[in-house]
């Protein structure tokens, strides 16, 4: 259980304080996917960095399993089970997808798991694992890369920052199948995403805008209200 | 041999017993072990400290090591070494030096190689330098590399300087003919106040001579590093010259590329980048579970491989 208590963030903006995220409450149990969606700058990958550490909260708490983790570092958070896949994957020079892909597999780390992790995102391990993370891959083959890392991870709660940006549209259902399949009842899954096709992998939805949640539940419950915002649907119906 | 002659050709040249084929072993000043092979033969010079290697045309597959090791503190070496390497030969030279520096007496090693590299044959040079041990006395190499490589001659060379080396100045020179290919990979870690400098003269003399010149280096501590490469496009060639360096903690990193291209079809291009590790890559590494020093700590280590 992930429990988000009264969280603000707040930063200052030439001399004006601008709040990203105002006054969020939230419980995941265990066993949820959950897709974050909002327009731009509605403060879903803030949410997203601070629950794994990137940012601190102005205001407010972090409960992983009543545990209060508000104040521990990126490697504490990641010890106790969060993982997190970049929207933008980070480039190195000199390490490779090998290096990075046993560092997230753990003490566990089988080159046949790299290999399982990095086909299940479309890759195959013999053309991969000792490329450099560097300019010399695609933005779309270092996003799957950094898709593998976090699900090599095999942790409690996973954060995937809009997974979908730069996967060519012939791999969306491959993406599709990889939140289908790593779905469990004791693994929450945070899926950041403006994908309608992806929200059918969620069993809830956060709907947030302005830095507020304007709906927290099933998709069922969610869905009518990001239809009844969404300047595209009321374009679509003017059509 | 002992325990620490072993560990130093251990990480120098990646020997761990006697090598295959021809070589040369040189323990603080003085000949240690020395054997030549058919086509490769070893023979010491007359008017200097050094030896002639010279490798008959048409050797295939073959290598030389030419380690040296100084356990003795107060050495200065200075030793000349000159590689004639025949026509349309594929050979491999692995040269390198520790220094184990046990008390305050400064250690000095200046090995000068020449490469004289026949008619289209390959050459792999591989060259490690390292300081180790807990005496405060200077570690110091000065090497000099000067290599000629013929028409059709290839040469790829890896220089390394993994650690300990308190002042290095190195130096190389090519002269590249027709056809020619020369790929330089150098790669340096200083720490403390260590000081590093080098300097590489490249000129591509011959019509489609092509170099590569890439330094990666990382500066800790208050140490300081110079890389200054001059490549002179005197043909129709191809030159390319990179500096990457990664800058901690109070260290200072500075990159001269100097390209002339002294012929209308010289094609000459040059980059650097310096700065310091990038913070999103430690958070990345972080939320593998990293700490943020181990997360350094692997940046540096892939950086430098």
């Amino acid at each position: 259980m992930l429990k988000i208590e009264n969280l603000s963030y707040t930063i200052e903006e030439n001399g004006k304080l601008n709040c990203i995220l105002q006054n969020i409450n939230l419980e995941i149990p265990d066993g949820t996917t959950l897709i974050i969606t909002g327009p731009n700058g509605s403060g879903k990958s803030t949410l997203a960095k601070i629950i794994m550490g990137i940012l601190q909260p102005t205001q407010g708490k972090i409960y992983l399993n009543d545990k209060d983790i508000t104040n521990l570092s990126i490697t504490d958070r990641a010890k106790m089970g969060i993982a997190y896949a970049f929207q933008q994957p980070i480039r190195f020079k000199g390490v490779n997808t090998k290096d990075i892909m046993t560092k997230a597999l753990g003490e566990s780390a089988k080159v046949n798991n790299s290999c399982d992790i990095l086909s299940s995102v479309g890759l195959c391990a013999r053309d991969y694992l000792d490329r450099e993370l560097n300019n010399s891959l695609s933005g779309g083959e270092l996003k799957r890369i950094e898709i593998a890392t976090a699900l090599a991870r095999n942790a409690p709660i996973t954060i995937y920052d809009e997974p979908e940006a730069g996967i060519d549209i012939w791999s969306f259902n491959g993406l599709v199948d990889i939140f289908t399949k790593c779905s469990a009842k004791d693994k929450i899954n945070i899926i950041i995403s403006h994908q309608e096709r992806l929200f059918g992998v969620a069993n809830r939805m956060l709907y947030l805008r302005a830095g507020r949640v304007i709906k927290y539940g099933t998709p069922s419950q969610v869905m009518p209200e990001i239809r009844a915002n969404s300047i595209c649907k009321k374009l679509s119906r003017e059509v | 041999m002992e325990k620490i002659d072993s560990e130093l050709l251990s990480v120098i040249a990646d020997l761990h017993t006697v090598p295959q084929g021809a070589y040369n072993i040189r323990k603080n000043g003085q000949l240690l072990s020395r054997n030549s092979s058919a086509n490769i033969e070893i023979v010491p010079k007359h008017d200097k400290s050094g030896i002639d290697i010279k490798i008959a045309d048409n050797t295939q597959n073959e290598s030389v090591h030419i380690p040296v090791i100084i356990t003795k503190t107060g050495i200065k070496d200075l030793v000349y070494n000159d590689f004639f390497v025949g026509e349309n030969c594929n050979v491999t030279i692995v040269a390198g030096c520790g220094i184990h520096c046990g008390d305050a007496e400064p250690s000095e090693h200046s090995g000068i190689h020449r490469f004289f590299v026949g008619k289209n044959s390959t050459v792999r040079y591989v060259e490690r330098h390292i300081g180790v041990g807990n005496g405060n006395g200077d570690r110091i190499f000065n090497p000099k590399t000067v290599v000629e490589l013929a028409e059709g001659a290839v040469m790829e060379m890896q220089t390394t300087q993994l650690g300990g080396v308190t002042s290095t100045l190195r130096t190389t020179e090519a002269t590249l003919d027709n056809n020619s290919k020369l790929d330089i990979v150098e790669k340096i870690l200083t720490e403390n106040t260590q000081r590093a400098k080098t300097e590489f003269l490249v000129n591509l003399n011959g019509d489609d001579s092509r170099v590569k010149v890439v330094s990666r280096s990382v500066a800790k501590g208050m140490s300081n590093q110079l890389f200054h490469s001059i490549i002179n496009g005197n043909a129709r060639c191809f030159g390319h010259v990179e500096c990457d360096a990664i800058i901690m903690d109070k260290a200072r990193v500075s990159s001269i590329p100097e390209i002339s291209a002294n012929n209308i079809d010289a094609a000459l291009t040059h980059e650097a980048a310096i700065g310091k590790i990038a913070g999103e890559q430690i958070i990345k590494l972080m939320t593998l579970g990293l700490t943020a020093e181990e997360a350094e700590n692997m940046i540096v280590h892939g950086f430098l491989r």
